[in-house]
């Protein structure tokens, strides 16, 4: 269990250090440096910098350094928490960033819930009623949510919803939390508001786990020892949930750990069109604007939180299967 | 002897025919045989098929210069085309009158039941090139005698006044060329990556899975966004649509590898291989002549599994607005359009071009069903 862990650990640290070069890659793509972009910046408002100026913030930068040293310098502050200064915003990264980046992980991991509760029941009644009309319903309906992007979905939802409910279906707040301190109001006012983004964005994960889920209980209820718990006279429900939905959960259970990154991903797309305060929107502003410390940060922390999401769900994985917490011994 | 034999029990005899005929049959044919029985994913290869026909002869089909703007035609709904009238069988659109709004000044169209545009087969229109090289202006169907400006406007016109029809079909092609693209470079990766880490395990397979694992656990399209929006602004659209063919298929392979190891991993113990090495063929022989064909199926299915993703990715860029640039026409470029709720709710045609997303996405995933469960015609 411990090398497991151990196993995970490494792996994840890895993945890390991997986000944080491509993060860089992509900070430094842009032709000409920070400065030079700072500089343009300041001359389209009006004021100038010297050339001695300049040299002297590439140094502060250590913009005149090798690549190799700069990655080590920008890791060195971004392990500090100061991501740089966003450009268009002219205030501290994690300024701009603020609870953006919470907003999003609460849309992700409430689709991930949102997944699994959807996802179980039906796949174990898909399989337990295999080829009936239930089961038919819910196949085509998978088919769909997989074959519909989410962003169309989130698209066809705001159309429907301005037109015959002549309603705004996006946002996370109402207007009068939108701006407003945390309090007990506004946490409500965003419970009310997460579930239609997160069933958006967990509708393709859903259509997926519920093949899954279906494929590997019809592989188990095929099983002789099932047939020898029916033949003991266990009830249908109990034959069924004891043994063949916990054996079968194990290949649901670690497919869990790869949606993880696939909803982060899929929030940011979604956001924008249902216009959640989340990073999304501001991932694109920053982008579009070449502000690429704050596009850069927003990459590299949702990134790590990625990373740390799939972890944890690594650990649920390993307490709901005792082979993985046995390995090794 | 054999007649004899046939004549007194036929019965028998077929049955004996058709097990010789199977028994006989090279692993395409059985594949064959197993994929037809799934009738869902036959319709989809013949959707798909349709598809790229439409690809192919994209300029052909449409009625008008998609690229044509005219601000006089601005959000014209889709036109029904009426199929008789008085004289019987003469199919025609109504000329239309447009008339600016004076409260909203948005331009509002009624049909003039008095200028009746026949609309006809292989009718000349806008010049193209043909396969890209034999210059015509026939099209399969469209209007004939239209004033300049006139025309079939099947699925309405956008803010530019540019035929959404005509838009559509060339969009199919740019969409379906960059999934192919992709899957093609993915393919290329996943087989030469997966092929080395199954054939030769040990510390190289050890280094594979792992950039496959840290690969797969990035979240995508953030990444996605900033190598997109790090592309020069000056790059030609030819060089963007390569750029970002690149980047979608950077991600795309990893399931492909996994694939790959996979086959590779099961069969380098089955009898056949060893039968193989020790009678002292070469390792290329080995691979190509033994192992590849008997896992080739298994790629095609995992490649018509993994082009519904990438169009996926292409068409979501696009629709971000850092995929593919207009003048450059592809869904997710349509679909762009269709962002803005206001204009949405008014011209709510233009999320026609999610239709043919959905609709090849889907049969992909029919396909790639199907040809999973033929890849084992001995399962």
């Amino acid at each position: 269990m411990v090398i497991y862990l151990l196993r995970r650990l490494g792996l994840a640290l890895i993945t890390c250090v991997f986000i944080s070069i491509f993060t860089f890659i992509i900070i430094r793509l842009p032709p000409g440096d920070f400065v030079d972009a700072y500089i343009a910046n300041l001359a389209a408002s009006g004021s100038s910098v010297s050339a001695d100026q300049a040299e002297a913030m590439r140094r502060d930068y250590g913009l005149d350094r090798p690549v190799v040293v700069q990655y080590g310098i920008w890791m060195g502050r971004v392990l500090n928490g100061d991501f740089g200064v966003s450009m268009v915003w002219r205030r501290p990264v994690t300024e701009v960033i603020g609870d953006r980046l919470w907003l999003t992980m609460a849309v992700s991991v409430s689709a991930l819930f949102l997944t699994w509760m959807i996802a179980l029941p039906i796949g174990i009644y898909s399989a337990m009623r295999q080829y009936s009309i239930g089961d038919y319903i819910f196949t085509t309906l998978g088919f769909m949510g997989l074959a519909i992007p989410n962003f169309l979905l989130a698209l066809i939802l705001m159309y429907v919803g301005f037109r015959y409910l002549g309603l705004n279906v996006g946002g996370l707040f109402s207007a009068e939390y939108a701006q407003a301190d945390w309090s007990l109001g506004r946490a409500w006012d965003l419970m009310k508001h997460l579930p239609l983004p997160a069933a958006v964005l967990a509708m393709a994960g859903t259509a997926q786990l519920i093949r899954i889920m279906r494929a590997n209980l019809l592989d188990e209820l095929r099983k002789p020892y099932v047939v020898t718990a029916r033949a003991k006279g266990l009830t249908e429900m109990r034959a069924v949930l004891k043994y063949p939905v916990r054996a079968a959960l194990n290949p649901f259970a670690s497919s869990l750990a790869y949606l993880f990154p696939y909803l982060v991903s899929g929030s940011i797309i979604v956001s924008l069109v249902l216009g959640l305060p989340t990073v999304g929107p501001l991932l694109l502003q920053a982008l579009v604007a070449q502000d690429m410390f704050l596009a850069g940060a927003i990459v590299l922390l949702l990134g790590v939180m990625t990373v740390i999401g799939t972890l944890i769900s690594d650990m649920l994985l390993m307490w709901i299967d005792p082979r993985i917490r046995l390995e090794g011994r | 002897m054999s007649i004899a034999l046939d004549t007194a029990v036929p019965l028998d005899a077929k049955a004996a025919a058709a097990e010789a005929r199977y028994a006989q049959a090279t692993q395409l044919q059985l594949t064959w045989w197993r994929f037809r029985k799934h009738r869902l994913a036959l319709i989809s290869l013949f959707v798909i098929v349709l598809f790229y026909a439409v690809a192919i002869f994209a300029d052909f089909l449409a009625t008008t210069d998609p690229h044509a703007t005219d601000a006089r035609r601005s959000f014209i709904p889709p036109q029904g085309i009426h199929l008789f009238d008085d004289s019987g069988f003469n199919p025609h659109v109504y000329g239309l009158r447009g008339v600016r709004n004076p409260r909203t000044f948005q331009m509002v169209y009624t049909p003039d039941p008095t200028r009746k545009l026949p609309v006809r087969m292989f009718v000349h229109g806008h010049s193209y090139n043909l396969f890209g090289f034999i210059e015509t202006d026939i099209h399969l169907f469209g209007v004939e005698g239209g004033r300049p400006g006139e025309s079939i406007f099947l699925l309405g016109t956008d803010q530019l006044g540019r035929d959404l029809f005509s838009r559509m079909m060339v969009a199919t092609r740019v969409s379906l060329v960059i999934g192919l693209c992709g899957v093609t470079l993915s393919l290329f990766l996943g087989v030469l990556l997966g092929g080395i880490s199954g054939l030769y395990g040990g510390w190289v397979d050890l280094v594979i899975q792992r950039i496959i694992e840290v690969l797969r656990s990035v979240p995508t399209i953030p990444l996605w966004m900033g190598l997109a929006a790090a592309l020069p602004r000056t790059w030609s659209v030819i060089q963007v649509y390569f750029a970002i063919t690149l980047i979608i298929s950077l991600i795309g392979w990893t399931d492909l590898a996994r694939v790959v190891r996979g086959r590779f991993l099961a069969l380098r113990e089955e009898d056949f291989v060893v039968a193989a090495e020790l009678s002292g063929a070469s390792q290329g022989r080995i691979i190509f002549r033994h192992m590849l064909p008997s896992f080739t199926s298994h790629i095609i299915a995992a490649t018509s599994l993994a082009l519904p993703a990438m169009i996926i990715s292409e068409t979501s860029l696009s629709f971000l607005g850092l995929g593919l640039r207009p003048p450059a026409v592809s869904w997710g470029i349509l679909l762009q359009d269709a962002q803005n709720i206001q204009v949405l709710a008014g011209a709510p045609w233009l999320l026609l071009p999610a239709v043919p997303v959905t609709l090849v996405i889907l049969a992909f995933n029919f396909l790639g069903d199907g040809l999973r469960d033929a890849a084992d015609p001995y399962g």
